[in-house]
């Protein structure tokens, strides 16, 4: 039976294009399922907006609905000035959710089990929050640092500590996804290799159903985990960009 | 969506009893439009919230052990590199840890809605 962790290889599928300091850079099954999810949604998003009309139709309809559930996220979490980075918060989410579900489809590959990706998004959010922070507030933005009215003697300490607490976040938000992701499909590729054990094994092919059913249920909540850390994605990427726009305390 | 109907339709040269009428129609069409979705929003709202505020509860519980863990990491990691560049083995890593654990909690606590990080005044 295969490794449960052999859906995870990359395979170049084509020569080296170039190198980097003798790394040969080829294209690989990951970068054709990145491109693959951009195709997405890029035909998603035009098909739905093709023929606007005042009176959205099915498909306008959908697209509505995508965007404005984006918009209503970035407002709550990020606040109302915040709104010019919808794009930027939708591009991520619409990326992060189609690179999910579409890892679950069968034979495919999953973008965002890979820390390598999940760690360029989360590093995008945080440089972003940080280069956007010192160009709108220059020192100021270190402000995000010193919490208010706190004695004078614990200040240092607290400062430490809200420090860490920043650099923390681009490693909880890319490992929570990765893990996430990597965890899910690998308990689906165990329970569902559990049937083909079980059928080989004479008498207890009996029990062969049980794996069956708990690989279909655990489809139904990876579909669940899969929607849910994209929204916790974007969720979190306004927090973070919250805290660029108004970094007082 | 009612009112931005109605205001185009009503600048339109209203000339005529027929385009007058029409206006009157729109209008109408317009306020019975309002308080419909008024009642909508009032009836449906509280659920619309309630889902809104199942997704985002689930997607907080989910943070909370990773925003921990995230926390002590950095803080070890941290140390470690003091430690390595000034060669103070092994106290640069004992105390990142501890602010590292303390750096997690608040993390958590952030995650959970203890603390707020938005309005001043409040620690």
């Amino acid at each position: 039976m295969a490794s449960p962790t052999e859906q995870f290889a990359i395979t170049p599928l084509s020569g080296p294009l170039f190198h980097i300091s003798n790394a040969p850079i080829a294209f690989t099954n990951s970068a054709a399922f990145m491109v693959a999810v951009v195709l997405i949604v890029v035909v998603f998003c035009l098909t739905t907006s093709a023929r606007p009309s005042l009176v959205p139709g099915r498909l306008q309809n959908v697209g509505e609905l995508f965007y404005e559930f984006v918009a209503n996220t970035v407002r709550q979490s990020a606040g109302h000035d915040a709104m010019g980075f919808v794009p930027f918060v939708f591009a991520l989410f619409s990326f992060v959710l189609v690179a999910n579900l579409l890892g679950l489809l069968p034979y495919s590959f999953t973008v965002t089990s890979h820390i390598i990706v999940t760690a360029a998004l989360s590093l995008l959010v945080i440089g972003t929050v940080i280069v956007y922070g010192f160009a709108k507030h220059g020192v100021g933005f270190l402000k995000l640092f010193v919490p208010s009215g706190v004695p004078g003697w614990l200040l240092p300490m607290l400062v430490v500590i809200e420090v860490i607490s920043f650099l923390s976040r681009p490693i909880s938000l890319s490992v929570r996804l990765f893990a996430n992701m990597l965890a899910g499909h690998i308990a689906l590729k165990i329970f569902a290799g559990f049937v083909t054990s079980l059928l080989a094994a004479g008498f207890w092919s009996v029990l062969s159903p049980l794996p069956l059913l708990l690989t279909v249920a655990l489809s139904a909540l990876e579909m669940l985990v899969a929607v849910l850390q994209a929204y916790v994605f974007a969720v979190l990427t306004s927090i973070y960009l919250h805290d660029a726009l108004h970094p007082g305390h | 969506m009612a009112g931005d109907d109605k205001s185009p339709s009503g600048s339109k040269p209203p000339a005529g009893s027929k385009d007058r009428e029409l206006a009157k129609r729109l209008s109408d069409l317009g306020e019975r439009l309002a308080a419909a979705e008024k009642a909508n929003t009032s009836s449906s709202g509280e659920a619309g919230a309630g889902g809104a505020a199942d997704a985002s509860s689930l997607a907080g519980a989910l943070r909370l052990a990773g925003e921990f863990v995230a926390g002590v990491i950095v803080g070890s990691l941290l140390g470690w590199g003091l430690d390595y560049a000034l060669g103070t083995s092994p106290w640069g890593l004992i105390v990142f840890l501890l602010l590292g654990f303390a750096a997690g909690v608040m993390n958590v606590m952030r995650a959970a809605g203890f603390v707020r990080s938005g309005p001043p005044g409040r620690t």
